[in-house]
């Protein structure tokens, strides 16, 4: 009885009696669901358009944060060091295109899962070796990134608002709104739209599948310089980091593989219930349990509804 | 001109769907186990203790990965967790029922690995694919906050750790501090061998034929008969309760102790990556991907010394990353298919062999 009214009434009554809380972890939840949007989103860009599931999301989130920081350190002015790391991310779309994807074309999907594995693996030796081991510190405030937070009073309590997540979210609408101009307006967006759909399809209209790849990654390599400034800001820049492909998985499952308002809904939805979990049951179970959380929101969900939020039905056929 | 079929006659059908149908294989077979059993005479405590008996048992955790995706078509991530279920369910046991047999233990605890699998496995029967396996590491993420903040798993310890106790067979101490490399190698050689062989019985037989069929088309497995949801479910069985007697082996037999990141994802990700590497649908390719990836980091460790190269060691440790996934890289190019195929391409070239076809 007493485990049934902490599981099913406390929590309640807690958010009633301190509405504050409540919305500040809402807020909290949102945020957070921003940044693993942003990593699902540049999941979903490469595996619409190559069917490749990309686990070195993480590791390139990391990569572009690394470039950025040490390029500045090298005494290069911030913005130019960002001119320079979208570069870095050109180059790399460019050379995994090269080396990795080209060969592996028309191979199973889990083989191409396999070699962003590999991928992961090399760039975390490259990056290690490259850019040291160590923690390093974003250069937000050289970004012009702002830092403190907005005290809002109300509800009979105080809400704080760090400003940089207020960024991150106004940065995240604008960076979506421009893939999505750059999707349905564009002849490279249509382009890409079509190999989404179909690759012989657009093969045989004289797209090449090359460029388009190079151009998917590349366009996934900014959604990394974005992650990867936004979430450094919040805390270092670390090799660890990577893991947080992890975490936006679930929102994939959520979302769908292939719909990008799937993966920002999705992520939205797994931060607010992640933050919610923790911060009104987690106590029950004992701290930690932010680990699987998301997962098991996503599994539930996937009971009902195994195609995703906004993911199409698919129907089979023998 | 060695390995030729010629003039071995099949008289029945047995004989002919046998596993190994050629008498070279079978004289093949056998001298490798007699290698491996007469293995510890010649090689040091080092190559035995850190090579042999861990290759030994992430081959089995490979081979229950590969009846579920090499055979079933089922990706799953959350072998480490399945592994750890073994381990902490052997640890259990162990220490509930002290009398009894070490084996016995370690081999039930598959069962409870197997039980804890076919839950997981549930989702199997509505998603496919990258779902399936993005939905399995709910499985080890959940699995790995229980082997950390479940204290009832490791009997209240204070170090939150196994403690593997010493336990006798015959008299001789093969778990705990006490036991020697040589006869922990042996335990985990008669078990591999066993259970490889009831493998190779599955996936010859019945079951191997329904798991395969699903993989290949689910939808027409389903109109000639077969029920999708028992086969998924039962591969689920299957596959964790080898990992579950691999993760048991791993604690009992090899590492002596054990905190819960042995299980992490991490070691999922291992294991796949001897699936793939080694060859999904084949069972020696799953030998020969626990050889390659447990093998190379040792090789690259020591490769600077042998050289005569002064490099420090985190400089080795990079290059050590870098190379792993570069190779892995190479692999996936040159063979998808994974070195079983190699293995294929040996075999035949050997067959025609000294005449180039």
């Amino acid at each position: 009885m007493d485990l049934l009214y902490n599981i099913f009434i406390d929590p309640f009554v807690q958010m009633g009696t301190a509405p504050d809380l409540l919305v500040q972890t809402l807020w909290e939840g949102l945020v957070g669901g921003v940044l693993y949007s942003l990593i699902a989103l540049g999941f979903v860009l490469i595996f619409k358009a190559s069917g490749v599931f990309n686990f070195a999301q993480g590791i390139m989130v990391v990569f572009a944060a690394m470039s950025l920081v040490a390029l500045h350190a090298l005494g290069i002015p911030a913005f130019v060091a960002l001119a320079l790391t979208v570069g870095v991310m050109l180059a790399l779309a460019w050379v995994v295109e090269r080396l990795v994807l080209r060969p592996l074309v028309n191979q199973p999907d889990i083989i191409l899962f396999m070699a962003t594995f590999g991928l992961t693996y090399f760039l975390i030796g490259f990056g290690e070796l490259v850019f040291g081991g160590e923690p390093k510190i974003m250069i937000a405030d050289q970004l012009y990134l702002p830092r403190g937070a907005y005290d809002i009073k109300m509800l009979g309590g105080f809400v704080s608002l760090q400003k940089i997540d207020i960024a991150a979210a106004v940065i995240a609408s604008l960076m979506v709104a421009a893939l999505a101009v750059f999707f349905q307006k564009t002849r490279i967006g249509r382009a890409l739209r079509a190999v989404a759909d179909s690759h012989r399809a657009a093969l045989s209209v004289g797209i090449s599948l090359e460029q388009i790849w190079v151009i998917v990654w590349f366009a996934a390599g900014i959604v990394a310089i974005v992650t990867g400034i936004m979430w450094g800001a919040r805390s270092q820049v670390e090799f660890s980091l990577q893991i947080i492909a992890l975490k936006a998985l679930p929102v994939l499952i959520l979302g769908g593989f292939t719909s990008i308002p799937g993966a920002i809904v999705g992520g939205l939805i797994i931060g607010v219930g992640e933050k919610l979990g923790e911060f009104y049951w987690g106590p029950l179970l004992g701290s930690g349990i932010e680990s699987w959380l998301a997962y098991m929101i996503a599994l539930v969900f996937l009971l009902f509804r195994p195609q995703g939020l906004f993911g199409e039905k698919i129907i089979e056929r023998v | 001109m060695l390995y030729r079929e010629a003039g071995q006659y099949k008289t029945s059908y047995r004989a002919d769907f046998a596993v190994f149908p050629l008498l070279q294989d079978r004289v093949g077979i056998a001298v490798i186990l007699a290698l491996a059993v007469l293995m510890p005479f010649v090689a040091s405590e080092f190559v035995i203790n850190s090579m042999m008996i861990p290759i030994l048992i992430f081959a089995l955790a490979a081979i229950g990965l590969n009846l579920l995706t090499g055979y079933a078509g089922l990706v799953s991530l959350g072998t480490g967790g399945f592994m750890g279920v073994g381990a902490y369910g052997c640890y259990k046991l162990a220490t509930a029922f002290p009398g009894v047999n070490i084996i016995v233990p370690i081999i039930a605890s598959g069962l409870f690995a197997a039980a804890i699998g076919v839950l997981f496995g549930l989702p199997s029967l509505r998603i496919k694919g990258f779902y399936l396996a993005v939905a399995t590491l709910a499985a080890q993420f959940f699995l790995s906050w229980c082997f950390v903040r479940v204290p009832w798993l490791v009997n209240y310890n204070v170090s939150g750790a196994i403690e593997v106790p010493t336990r006798t067979l015959f008299g001789v101490p093969i778990t705990g501090p006490n036991a020697t490399a040589v006869t922990r190698y042996l335990v985990v050689l008669s078990i591999v061998v066993v259970m490889t062989w009831v493998a190779s019985n599955l996936v010859h037989g019945r079951f191997g034929r329904m798991w395969m069929a699903v993989r290949d088309m689910d939808i027409a497995a389903e109109l000639i008969g077969i029920k999708l949801y028992r086969t998924k479910l039962l591969a689920f069985a299957v596959s964790s309760f080898y990992a579950g007697v691999a993760g048991a082996m791993l604690v009992f037999l090899w590492l002596g102790a054990s905190e819960a990141d042995s299980f992490d994802i991490n070691a999922s990700f291992l294991v796949l990556f001897m699936v793939i590497i080694g060859g999904l649908g084949s069972l020696v390719g799953s030998f020969l991907g626990a050889f390659l990836i447990l093998g190379l980091p040792i090789v690259l460790r020591s490769l600077p010394d042998t050289l005569g190269l002064s490099i420090n060691s985190a400089t080795v440790e990079h290059l050590q990353f870098m190379i792993v996934g570069a190779l892995i890289i190479f692999f996936l190019i040159v063979e998808p298919a994974g070195l079983a195929r190699l293995w294929q391409i040996g075999k035949q070239k050997l067959r025609v062999w000294p005449f180039p076809y």
